[in-house]
């Protein structure tokens, strides 16, 4: 006999269409890996252990050093959290701070917003591969490509430089990153629910609103935070859009660090490092809230 | 799981509460849906074929045949998903063409079932009459009401994925149901249940459909789940209507062969007709009152449990007379398999009980002719042979 409640397969298939970012690499595993495998043999844990250290390592060596004393990066001399209070009193990073959050704020609007009706619009009108290729591959060009093109765009219609044209930019690849993400779970969804909201006389705004967001939320919500975890240290593509006198936080640090890298350096990029944790996680519970199994 | 009586469902309109409780026969006036030869395409393929039925009120009506012919493009093309290419539907005797699906007055309970996974069973439920724009008391007494009947109250605030396949069905039809609509379809509607939750439901969706005086149109593949259900039966093959009858005269008359070997079990024995019956080869000829034309090739219908056995010796003038191949006790039944010489399939009889007969016996084969019937081999041709009526 087979047992019906198990037709209702985990509705958030790991994102095969989507870009291998390792964030994404990251949700796409959570929901088929869970099941039991069978034990490794022991030594086998040597070379993922070996991956993991080589992974985070660097990192590692960054937040440790925020907390030195020393204003030599290379010697330990006892905790401290006089980097962290320099920090909040440079003008400059402060500054650079705000226009990294403006920007990454408006980029998650409009390429959310975007991203989510391009998901929907290529899910329903188009059957092609091609045409979803070509949505995603802003978010697997390289960035020197897009700045380049945006630079050159931007000098032929006279476009004026600032905070607004790197929103625009950033907008151009977070769009293709949360249109890749939407689709993967659009395409899990069983398309009947729609058709189910039709037939009990709901309008299609209503079915929209009612059934396809709240179905779509979690892919939305993931989606979203990556957009704003990528705008958030987007150097490339900044540093060619942006004007002299609107640089965001990675190229407030770029110019910082040319004269020699600081300790308050580490101590930012332990916050930033935070902020983008957090944001992956919350990224992931959600995603994970929306599947069939819910935590009970 | 049990409802009161005390609760049923009355279809809204004023028409409907005048017909309810009568059953209306078809010929009664005009049908409550008449599918006036619909012709649907999926781009060059013809998925629906020339198809004609009328449906009363109050009836239980089943599109029944095998995969990919036509019936849940058909349920679809009702319920305003397909739009057939020519033909007409026409409900209450208004064309539902042109009508989009959230404004008819028809439900579809999904195969998939279809229920909202972000809304509890409550919501689900309530879903349909909010998008009516219904008071929230009114929403809420129906809801009610409906959780009742099919009896899921303490579910009511469970999400769907906490739920089993039988309770799903049952959420899934509670919330077509409330909506009180003219027509409710149902896709395949007991085809992701296993066996036993399967023949309760059955029964359950006949007590409803009694009891809320409601039209059911039900497609199945399933022919004993037809059969068991429907008041009617079209018989839907390749795109084309091969029979509408109900379930006794689908089985003791068939129109068509194919007809004859989806319904029931039987042997069929091709051969020709001819004016008082039809030729087999190698056999000769066998009276049956038929319609074929002479000379057509024809198919004689022998119900396994039409036949009976005697052993050939005992001087009973069978008609067939041959060989026992096989002999499977079931339970309640025996069947037999005979060969027959001259014959290409050996013919299979059901008798009561276990047998006595072994492999390798001599038996004749009787039938009362009555029983019986030719049809049309209408293989080679794939043409409908039952016209709609």
């Amino acid at each position: 006999m087979t047992d019906p409640t198990r037709r209702q397969a985990p509705a958030t298939a790991p994102p095969t269409t989507a870009p291998t970012t390792t964030a994404l690499r990251a949700m796409g595993a959570k929901g088929a890996s869970r099941s039991k495998r069978p034990r490794a043999l022991g030594w086998l844990h040597v070379p993922l252990w070996l991956g993991y250290v080589f992974l985070y390592l660097p990192i590692a060596v960054v937040v440790v050093m925020s907390f030195n004393a020393s204003r030599n990066l290379f010697v330990w001399r006892g905790f401290s959290l006089d980097w962290y209070v320099s920090l909040f009193q440079n003008r400059a990073m402060l500054e650079g701070l705000g226009n990294t959050l403006i920007v990454a704020a408006s980029v998650t609007a409009i390429s959310t917003a975007l991203g989510t009706l391009l998901a929907v619009g290529i899910h329903r009108y188009t059957r092609g591969g091609l045409i979803r290729a070509f949505s995603i591959a802003p978010a697997l060009l390289p960035d020197l490509l897009l700045g380049i093109g945006l630079l050159s765009f931007y000098a032929l219609v006279s476009f004026t430089l600032g905070l607004h044209s790197i929103i625009i930019a950033h907008s151009v690849f977070a769009t293709a990153f949360v249109t890749a993400i939407v689709l993967a779970r659009i395409s899990g969804l069983d398309s009947s629910l729609e058709e189910a909201s039709r037939d009990l006389g709901a309008s299609p705004v209503r079915t929209f609103i009612r059934v396809t967001l709240p179905q779509l939320a979690p892919g939305i919500v993931a989606g979203a935070l990556l957009a704003f975890t990528l705008s958030l240290d987007e150097f490339v593509i900044a540093f060619f859009t942006a004007a002299p006198t609107t640089p965001t936080l990675p190229i407030v640090i770029y110019s910082t660090v040319r004269f020699g890298v600081t300790p308050e350096v580490n101590a930012l990029a332990t916050l930033l490092l935070l902020v983008s944790i957090v944001t992956i996680l919350v990224a992931q519970r959600l995603t994970k809230i929306g599947s069939a199994k819910e935590p009970q | 799981m049990t409802a009161s009586s005390a609760h049923p469902i009355t279809p809204a309109t004023p028409e409907t509460r005048a017909a309810a409780g009568q059953h209306a026969p078809a010929a009664h006036g005009d049908p409550l849906l008449r599918v006036d030869h619909v012709t649907a395409q999926y781009g060059s393929v013809v998925a629906v074929d020339d198809v004609t039925i009328d449906i009363a009120e109050n009836e239980f009506f089943a599109l029944l045949g095998p995969s990919g012919c036509g019936k849940t493009t058909l349920l679809r093309a009702i319920a305003g998903f397909e739009s057939p290419v020519a033909g007409d539907i026409r409900l209450d005797g208004s064309s539902l063409l042109g009508v989009p699906p959230h404004k008819r007055p028809v439900n579809l309970m999904f195969q998939s079932y279809a229920l909202f996974g972000h809304l509890n069973v409550e919501k689900n439920i309530a879903y349909g009459l909010e998008a009516e724009r219904l008071s929230r008391t009114e929403i809420r007494t129906r809801v009610g009401e409906i959780i009742e009947i099919i009896g899921l109250g303490e579910l009511a605030k469970r999400r769907p994925a906490q739920l089993s396949g039988g309770q799903r069905q049952r959420v899934a039809l509670a919330r077509a149901l409330v909506k009180r609509p003219r027509l409710l379809l149902l896709d395949e509607p007991l085809s992701a249940l296993d066996r036993k939750v399967r023949e309760e439901m059955q029964l359950e969706l006949k007590r409803l459909q009694h009891e809320a005086g409601m039209t059911f149109v039900v497609v199945t593949h399933d022919q004993e789940e037809a059969m068991s259900m429907a008041d009617r039966i079209a018989v839907l093959n390749r795109g084309r209507l091969e029979q509408l009858d109900t379930p006794v005269s689908l089985y003791r008359r068939p129109a068509s062969r194919f007809v004859a070997s989806f319904i029931g079990s039987a042997n069929l024995l091709d051969g020709t007709a001819t004016a008082s019956g039809i030729d087999l080869p190698g056999h000769g000829e066998i009276a049956v009152a038929h319609e074929v034309a002479a000379g057509r090739p024809a198919t004689l219908v022998l119900r396994t449990e039409d036949l009976t056995l005697a052993p050939a010796e005992s001087g009973s003038t069978g008609v067939f007379t041959g060989t026992v191949l096989d002999a499977t006790f079931l339970g309640g039944s025996s069947t037999i398999a005979v060969e027959v010489p001259g014959l290409a399939q050996p013919v299979r009889a059901t008798v009561h009980a276990a047998t006595t007969v072994r492999r390798g016996d001599r038996v004749a084969l009787a039938f009362d002719h009555a029983t019986a019937s030719v049809v049309a081999d209408d293989r080679s041709d794939g043409q409908a042979v039952g016209a709609p009526r």
